[in-house]
């Protein structure tokens, strides 16, 4: 019923003023939402011929096609009938015996009874807003936070504090004034929204003594924490640590997801939560959608009965640890010494930060001219910060395609500071990332001539232009 | 009827904005029993063209290329009558600083400026020469890219410390810049359209936005954010100024078919300022011009026919 996406009739009916007469139907909720210059940039972003570092998409291109095959056989041979029916809302046995398994991965019990199978993570963010937040509540979230919670919390019209991060994510001291604040101003959040592992956008984790100091925050006020966890299980360095769950289960919503370790074709995820928010929020996803997609369920069921699951995850390991190894090789040599980034120990982001001069908005469009594209920082604030800032996809394109890509935003950003020194008659050199959305210190860089013994490159490709 | 190319999308930043309007343009001329032929703006264009033998092409595009003459010069190279102005109006109109200045030398009031390719601050030293334009031209400054249509990288600079980045953004989408001095007022625009051949003005516009003194021109045209009064509540009197300057403007830059012309009622003075024309106006259900065409009783289908009919020869 969309004015003007309709074809013939309505769409001819859908003059100004009757955009205007919808409009005054629309709910206070739909205007909080991203200015359609922002959108319109965004939607370049995704023309053929531009290698985009902007999406989030895990690499589905490994899966082996027969696999699938076999698999939609299995189902269709095994449970034809009720993989075309309805399901119950809280998920299949099937997929839950699954998540059982992936959870085990991570050092979690589960029982049956503890989770709701979603429509993927996203649902989860949704239910989750649905179940506690009246207008105007206050959610808690870090500092950048994840772009697509954004427009959730939005339109449940919540109030979003956001909380910053360092190397070593949520920065606790900060969460505790910031609550203190609040309590001051009687308000108290409902929960508080964090990506512990390998966070999106910021690509930090959340060390172990902050996630101890997290759920005992939470649990000395009484606040929920929705733990955000889709890409615990790709880690390319480092000891994995407990979830928050695993320190918790009190005043922890835990998500996940299968879209990341899987597939987000198949669209499921899931929760666990204290009972009583299991039960609201199974309510709540009746009304949404009734349940996730059987035939989904029955496949992914499938997939995991054939054992090879874990294997799978091995795979996608060993090829996104390359290729984010090749981009913080490519941004050590191609970014200038103004820029700096965090070091991810898994996950698929990257966070770069330039200095302030720089709105990486306005860098987006010169870096669509040069066909290469990022995330601005802005999408993963809601208060106007992350002018400075980018973010880096590199699971979703190949090795080649990361270091041209990241050659190619290099000589925009060089050019920029360069004419931003000529402006200024300052020697930018001096004026490094030092905006509110940087995360980690500019590191220190080898010389030119050991960088490219280091990474057996000509020096000379760092000046060359294409 | 009549077999009518409608060009859409192409490459630039307003490419939605782009699509958006040429479905609309489609669906009317469809309903005004023309065959369309749909083209989504490529390096197949010529071709596209060469196959469809269309006897009218109806230029949906915004943004650089489309608007900016390139596209039009194609069209005549190729022999096909397009919709709206033709390639020099479109240069001139696309170009701020051009328009501008043409402006200014005929002595029609647009707003104070200066106006910088990128070379001026590589080369020449531009930069010590800001402190002067900044003193001549007071804060708060407009920076504006020379060529950008829509909203994006124009940024307000409210002290001096404000400038070289609001520099640095506009630079993202043009090698020429403008600053020009802010003019605080009510937001306009007259929208024109070829009557027979005569360039006719439609109601006023206004855009109002729902949050005051906030500078944000992202939300200048958007339904919710803005709030658009048409015929806007002007005197007679400035009201007949601002479609007198519209006119004049139109006519400077040669511009034929239809066009949008912004201008700014200054709120101290009184006083109307022409910013800018754009030579193909969006066309989508929330654009300015079907709106103005709207309260002078043209419904989008007429519009539509109207503006076809003015770019086909004189049989």
């Amino acid at each position: 019923m969309s004015p003007g996406n309709g074809a013939g009739s309505s769409r001819s009916r859908s003059t100004a003023r009757d955009i205007e007469r919808y409009a005054s139907l629309f709910a206070q909720r739909t205007k909080v939402m991203k200015s359609s210059a922002m959108r319109d940039l965004m939607a370049l972003t995704e023309r053929d011929d531009v290698i985009s570092l902007a999406g989030g998409l895990p690499d589905t291109s490994t899966f082996p096609p027969d696999c699938y095959a076999s698999l939609m056989s299995t189902v269709a041979a095994d449970s034809c009938a009720r993989a075309l029916q309805y399901g119950p809302t809280e998920g299949l046995s099937v997929l839950k015996r699954c998540i059982a398994e992936v959870m085990g991965a991570e050092g979690m019990e589960i029982d049956d009874d503890e989770l709701l199978v979603t429509t993927g993570g996203q649902q989860v963010i949704d239910l989750v807003c649905k179940t506690l937040l009246d207008p105007g509540d206050v959610v808690v979230a870090e500092a950048p936070t994840y772009p697509g919670a954004v427009p959730t919390f939005c339109a449940y019209q919540a109030e979003v504090v956001q909380v910053r991060m360092d190397r070593d994510g949520m920065r606790m001291d900060e969460l505790q004034s910031t609550l203190d604040e609040l309590e001051r101003r009687g308000q108290r959040p409902k929960f508080i929204y964090t990506v512990p592992n390998f966070h999106n956008p910021a690509g930090v984790t959340l060390s172990l003594e902050r996630r101890r100091t997290l759920v005992r925050i939470a649990a000395q006020r009484e606040l929920l924490v929705l733990e955000d966890n889709p890409y615990g299980l790709l880690r390319y360095e480092g000891t994995p640590l407990p979830t928050l769950r695993s320190l918790d289960s009190d005043f922890v919503i835990y998500a996940s997801t299968f879209s990341k370790i899987l597939s987000p074709g198949v669209r499921l995820g899931w929760t666990s939560a204290p009972a009583p928010i299991l039960q609201k929020m199974n309510i709540g996803k009746q009304a949404c959608d009734l349940c996730s997609s059987s035939i989904s369920q029955y496949f992914v069921g499938a997939y995991f009965a054939s054992g090879a699951w874990e294997g799978y995850v091995r795979s996608l390991i060993e090829i996104y640890r390359r290729r984010r190894d090749v981009m913080l090789d490519a941004l050590a040599e191609q970014f200038p010494r103004e820029a700096s980034w965090t070091h991810p120990q898994g996950g698929l982001f990257i966070w770069a930060t330039m200095p302030p001069y720089i709105d990486t908005t306005d860098l987006l469009a010169r870096a669509l001219q040069e066909h290469v594209a990022f995330v601005p920082g802005r999408a993963a604030y809601v208060d106007g910060r992350g002018g400075s800032s980018m973010r880096l996809n590199f699971s979703g394109v190949n090795e080649d395609e990361i270091r041209e890509g990241i050659r190619r935003i290099g000589e925009v950003i060089r050019e920029q500071v360069a004419l931003y020194g000529t402006l200024t008659g300052t020697e930018a050199q001096r004026s490094t990332a030092t905006g509110e959305d940087r995360l980690v210190d500019p590191a220190p860089r080898p010389a030119p001539a050991e960088l490219a013994q280091v990474l057996r490159m000509p020096a000379k490709r760092q000046t060359r232009m294409g | 009827m009549t077999t009518v190319a409608v060009l859409k999308g192409g490459g630039s930043l307003e490419r939605q904005v782009s699509l958006k309007s040429g479905a609309r343009v489609q669906d009317a001329l469809e309903r005004l029993g023309h065959q369309v032929i749909p083209i989504d703006v490529g390096a197949d264009l010529v071709h596209q063209l060469m196959a469809g033998r269309p006897e009218v092409a109806f230029v949906a595009l915004h943004g650089r290329d489309g608007e900016d003459g390139t596209v039009q010069e194609l069209l005549e190279a190729m022999g096909i009558p397009y919709t709206g102005s033709g390639v020099s109006a479109c240069i001139r109109a696309a170009d701020k600083v051009l328009a501008k200045h043409a402006m200014r030398d005929r002595g029609i009031p647009t707003p104070d400026f200066f106006a910088f390719n990128e070379t001026a601050f590589e080369g020449l030293g531009a930069a010590q020469a800001l402190p002067a334009i900044q003193e001549r031209l007071a804060f708060p400054i407009v920076v504006k890219p020379a060529g950008q249509g829509s909203a994006l990288g124009i940024k307000f600079a409210r002290t001096p410390a404000d400038v070289p980045a609001a520099l640095v953004a506009a630079f993202s989408y043009d090698r020429k810049v403008l600053l020009e001095r802010h003019i605080t007022g009510r937001d306009l625009a007259v929208s024109i359209l070829d009557e027979d051949g005569v360039p006719t003005t439609l109601p006023i516009v206004e855009a109002v936005p729902e949050q005051e003194d906030f500078y944000d021109f992202e939300s200048r045209y958007e339904i919710g954010r803005t709030r658009f009064v048409c015929p806007a509540e002007l005197a007679q009197a400035v009201r007949d100024r601002a479609s007198q300057l519209a006119l004049e403007v139109y006519e400077l830059l040669g511009c034929s078919g239809f066009a949008r012309v912004d201008l700014m009622l200054e709120r101290e003075t009184d006083e109307l300022y022409v910013l800018e024309v754009n030579s193909i106006p969006g066309l989508t259900e929330t654009s300015l011009l079907p709106q103005a065409a709207d309260a002078a009783g043209i419904g989008f289908d007429a519009l539509i026919g109207r503006i076809v009919d003015s770019a086909l020869p004189v049989a």
